[in-house]
């Protein structure tokens, strides 16, 4: 009976107000609101890190009550997240298009300049976190700290085996950086997923990979996985016995950016709406949960400080990726 | 359809020329790495971006070759075929049928999927199956409804609305 | 016997009313969502994922979000018959087998026969599955792990070489189309050079690759359907089967005949199912394929046999309990499906990895226990919705085929939401349609298309790490799949110089 009457009198709602319809989002004077379920777009396949906080992400709005509208997630993996970037480009309302994003974000536009996207343009909602990294190996590899890996993986040469997530990404951007600063010739071997490489490590099919901890996290609980050294500015709490590769004395840490950004020409209203949810997303007990638990770093930033977070990490991918030949 | 067999074996010839073509294409940044380099093995002997795809276009040249001297020699049943490709019958339906889902791509950017779904019901039902107008506009409005329930209510998967788009928001105010 | 216990008190657990009404709930949203054109479990489950946070708000812990998530794919895999059968275009890869002698049947009025054999082989493909998953879990764990690359690849070599003999008579044109299928799924982004590639046109709406769903909904869903219009005149309605109480016991009685395509849908589906990044799909073909091929009269498949029905379905069912192994034990996802599951156990707090099984007993159990209930829940279910789904089919073909026009493009966009997908799909449809006419084999274009995305990386990145092609045949297990994999595609050439030899003499 009441789903009939809702009916009824949305009809007869949406026969009045066609014409007072543009002002409609306004007319509760509260500033901006969603008026109808807002576009989520993944910068990544469905199962990946990315994917998997996404989803949490939306659970967590969902579970909590906190937007006007559903958070509808879609998942544009293609082009290594071109076909994200292209979609929000051209999103036809830009007010109800919001976008996770990763590294991607800076490397993806640098390598294929005929997208034409200015990650600048977008709107900086929230970054939510900043995933880690860790160098691993199988434990019967008999290797137990950094040093050894070192000597083993230059012995080895090129039969020593990195796995990594994608080519010119976050993995094979720490693999070329530690083939250059130690002499080391390992092989790069590119999978679909995080996933599937540390189950290969697992299965003794590859060498070692740089997977981020929840990727890796089952194996290293169950010892069959090691960690020898952390791409962290600080130990990982997680992790209190891992040295950082600054410890080490190298000048090199490497973070994944999990930010949620708004498409070009959002209106400031807009991002100040969706930054706020982000906020409180942030805050809650879930997330909050989640990131200690799989070992995230970064705090909640958003806005200018944002922006200027980018540009600085857009530049320094510029750097990695010209001296590794994988753009001009 | 004799003629049909050849003309479409040399459509899908020029096809698999393209996809050898496009196959060979350099990366986008970096123009200067010539056409073609990626379609052998690389010093590791793994194969470049563009071997699957290139070699697989070539074997279908080579079959869609096959076919044609198939064709020449008369050996497959289409070449020796008396039938036309398409009758009177299939031509009206493929142009009434085909078009009408043509223009329903169409309307969906205009009127969106729910106004879309309306009107090719409407243009099926009545003037393709000869339906009463009863049994027509019951399907036509039925089916939309329907699907909004489906879709954009319970599994929150939201269809493209077009310009009707104003229509919704109302809708939203109460179900989502 | 211990692990009897443990089954015995998760079935308990799985038994419990709110767990029981959720997997009832879930079976039934699944099998729906699941007999639509172009929605599959993934859908299904990634759209109801949020909905589970709030399950476990009520209830604590992971069990029910799970056993509620769990049931709903199964109830995906026997929705995904439905659709196959009853208007020939398989709602997901996992299906696609089903169509083979499933719309043959149809077509010949006996669809209740093929609902009937789809419904049971898939009840006893997963009672099996479940079986071995309970006895032999952490066992087939390690199997799973010694699977590499080189190994995924001997077994997509094999799944081909099980298909080879599915073309039509036209050998030219089985060629075409199986390369057709393998050059389209290289078509978007390639992950080892990490470069965009055959982008047709420049349009960007390739960047995301062919999707296997535009393709097989363009052929079966606009492609057949205009052929049928075309060779029917319009034709008045796709089955007149009687829906009553005979119809349905003459349907379980035919299901006697396909027993032996169960058996080996089951096993075969299991075994591909646990492997890392093979999925059901896979399984399913394979399970076609080697029914046929050791069957008496392999020349009727096609054509309409029960045992072609039931092999495919017993092997996907099973396969996809198989693919819960995996990604419980390895944290990895053999399919897009479990790939939405991980995303659900790790958001519920729990942690996947070899220790799932000894750090949350309460968790697992349950969830096993639930997977006998749903199964069960499952095919009593989609018995009862079968009259439905028959009644469908009578309606006059005027109506029937905008209505699967309809869903062909409603399914295409829902599970994309992409417009370009849907395009390209009605673009393919005509493309197929012709195709039809003049005799081209489709399915093998469209098994290709599942396959290829699997084939070529692994293959790629086998000789990246080894350098050599002799990998394939040396290492302990990729060995002898490699090998019977080519003994089988060149069987059909090595049985025709026989032949021509013995008619010479």
């Amino acid at each position: 009976m009441s789903i009939l009457k809702k009916l009824a009198t949305g009809f007869v709602a949406a026969g009045m107000t066609i014409s007072a319809m543009s002002g409609f989002a306004l007319a509760d004077g509260h500033g901006w609101k969603p008026n109808k379920p807002i576009d989520f777009i993944i910068m990544a396949g469905k199962g990946g890190g990315a994917d998997k906080m996404a989803r949490l992400m939306q659970a967590i709005v969902e579970k909590e009550g906190l937007a006007e509208r559903p958070l509808v997630p879609t998942n544009k993996s293609g082009g290594s997240g071109a076909e994200a970037l292209i979609a929000a480009k051209s999103a036809n309302d830009p007010d109800h298009t919001i976008m996770v994003t990763l590294n991607s974000f800076y490397t993806t536009p640098l390598r294929q300049p005929g997208l034409d996207v200015d990650v600048m343009t977008f709107a900086p909602v929230a970054r939510m976190a900043e995933d880690t990294f860790l160098l691993w190996v199988h434990k019967d590899s008999g290797i137990t700290s950094f040093e050894q890996w070192l000597e083993v993986a230059k012995s080895e040469g090129k039969n020593w085996v990195m796995g990594g997530t994608g080519s010119n990404s976050e993995d094979n951007i720490i693999t070329d950086f530690l083939n250059d600063n130690f002499g080391l010739s390992m092989k790069y071997i590119p999978y679909k997923g995080g996933g599937a490489v540390a189950k290969d490590v697992a299965g003794k099919q590859i060498n070692s990979s740089v997977n981020n901890p929840s990727e890796a996290l089952g194996f290293y609980e169950s010892g069959d996985m090691i960690a020898l050294v952390a791409f962290t500015d600080e130990r990982l709490p997680m992790f209190p016995d891992v040295p950082t590769l600054r410890e080490k004395g190298v000048d090199f840490s490497y973070f994944m950016q999990r930010s949620v950004v708004g498409a070009p020409g959002m209106s400031a209203e807009a991002e100040a709406y969706y930054s706020g949810l982000f906020e409180k997303v942030y805050n809650s007990a879930d997330w909050q949960d989640y990131k200690s638990k799989k070992s995230l770093m970064g705090d909640l930033m958003s806005g200018d400080e944002l922006m200027a977070y980018w540009k600085v990490q857009r530049a320094n991918h510029e750097t990695i990726l010209r001296a590794s030949g994988a753009i001009q | 359809m004799r003629r049909a067999e050849i003309v479409t074996a040399f459509i899908l010839g020029i096809f698999s020329i393209y996809l050898m073509w496009k196959s060979g294409d350099p990366p986008a940044w970096n123009p200067s790495i010539p056409r073609f380099a990626n379609i052998g093995f690389d010093e590791t002997g793994t194969p470049g971006s563009g071997f699957w795809p290139f070699w697989l276009g070539f074997i279908m040249l080579i079959c869609t070759i096959w076919i044609g001297i198939n064709w020449v020699l008369k050996r497959s049943p289409q070449s020796v075929s008396e039938e036309p490709f398409l009758d009177d019958f299939g031509k009206k339906m493929f142009l009434t049928v085909g078009g009408g889902l043509i223009g329903f791509l169409v309307m969906i950017h205009l009127a969106g999927f729910y106004g879309a779904i309306f009107l090719f019901m409407v243009y099926y039902l009545k003037f393709l199956g000869r339906h009463t107008w009863f049994l027509t506009l019951t399907i036509s409005t039925s089916l939309p409804i329907v699907s909004f329930f489906f879709f954009d209510v319970a599994m929150r998967i939201v269809l493209p609305k077009g310009y009707l788009e104003p229509l919704f928001i109302p809708l939203y105010d109460i179900f989502l | 016997m211990e692990v009897l216990g443990h089954l015995f008190e998760g079935i308990l657990i799985a038994l419990e009313p709110v767990n029981l009404g959720l997997a009832i709930i879930g079976v039934i949203i699944g099998l729906f969502v699941g007999a639509m054109p172009g929605l599959g479990s993934v859908n299904g489950v990634a759209i109801l994922l949020p909905f589970t946070f709030v399950i476990q708000g009520f209830t604590g812990g992971a069990t029910s979000p799970m056993i509620f998530l769990a049931s709903i794919y199964y109830g995906a895999m026997y929705g995904g018959a439905i659709s196959s059968i009853t208007l020939g275009i398989p709602g997901a890869s996992t299906a696609v087998a089903t169509t083979f002698d499933g719309r043959p049947l149809a077509m010949k009025g006996q669809a209740h026969v093929a609902l009937m054999a789809a419904a049971l082989a898939s009840f006893i493909g997963a009672t099996i599955s479940n079986i071995l998953f309970t006895g032999f879990a952490p066992l087939l764990a390690s199997v799973a792990l010694n699977f590499g690359n080189p190994e995924i690849f001997a077994l997509m070599l094999l799944a081909f070489a099980t298909f080879a003999g599915l073309g039509g008579d036209d050998f030219p044109k089985t060629i075409f189309s199986i390369c057709f299928g393998l050059a389209l799924s290289a078509v978007g982004f390639d992950i080892i050079s990490g470069e965009p590639r055959l982008i047709f046109f420049d349009i960007q709406g390739f960047s995301h690759g062919i999707r296997f769903l535009v393709l097989a909904i363009g052929i079966y869903g606009i492609g057949e359907m205009l052929w049928t219009i075309n060779t029917s005149r319009y034709g008045s309605s796709m089955s007149n089967v009687e829906v009553n109480f005979a119809s349905i016991v003459y349907a379980l009685k035919q299901f006697k005949g396909a027993w032996k395509g169960t058996l080996i849908g089951s096993f075969i589906g299991f075994f591909v199912g646990i492997l890392p990044a093979a999925g059901a799909t896979p399984g399913s073909l394979m399970a076609y394929g080697v029914t046929k091929m050791t069957s008496r009269d392999p020349s009727k498949y096609g054509k309409g046999v029960v045992d072609g029905v039931a092999a495919p379905e017993a092997a996907n069912n099973s396969a996809s309990t198989g693919a819960m192994l995996p990604m419980m034990t390895l944290g990895i996802p053999g399919s897009p499906t479990t790939a939405v599951l991980l995303a659900g156990m790790v958001i519920w707090g729990l942690q996947p990895g070899p220790l799932l099984f000894t750090n949350q007993p309460d968790f697992v159990w349950p969830l096993i226990g639930s997977f006998y209930i749903s199964n069960f829940v499952a095919v009593a279910v989609n018995i009862m919705f079968i009259p439905i789904f028959l009644w469908m089919l009578r309606m006059p073909f005027t109506i029937l085929a905008p209505t699967i026009f309809v869903l062909s493009l409603v399914g295409t966009y829902a599970a994309y939401l992409d417009m370009f997908d849907v395009w390209l799909m009605v673009l393919v449809g005509f493309g197929g349609f012709f195709m039809r006419i003049l005799d081209y084999p489709v399915a093998p274009a469209v098994l290709a298309i599942v396959l290829g995305p699997i084939a070529e990386p692994t293959l790629r990145q086998t000789l990246l790490q080894y350098e050599t092609f002799t990998i394939f045949f040396t290492r302990p297990i990729a060995g002898p799949i490699t090998i019977c994999a080519v003994i089988l595609i060149f069987l059909p050439a090595i049985q025709l110089i026989l032949r021509k030899m013995r008619s010479k003499a």
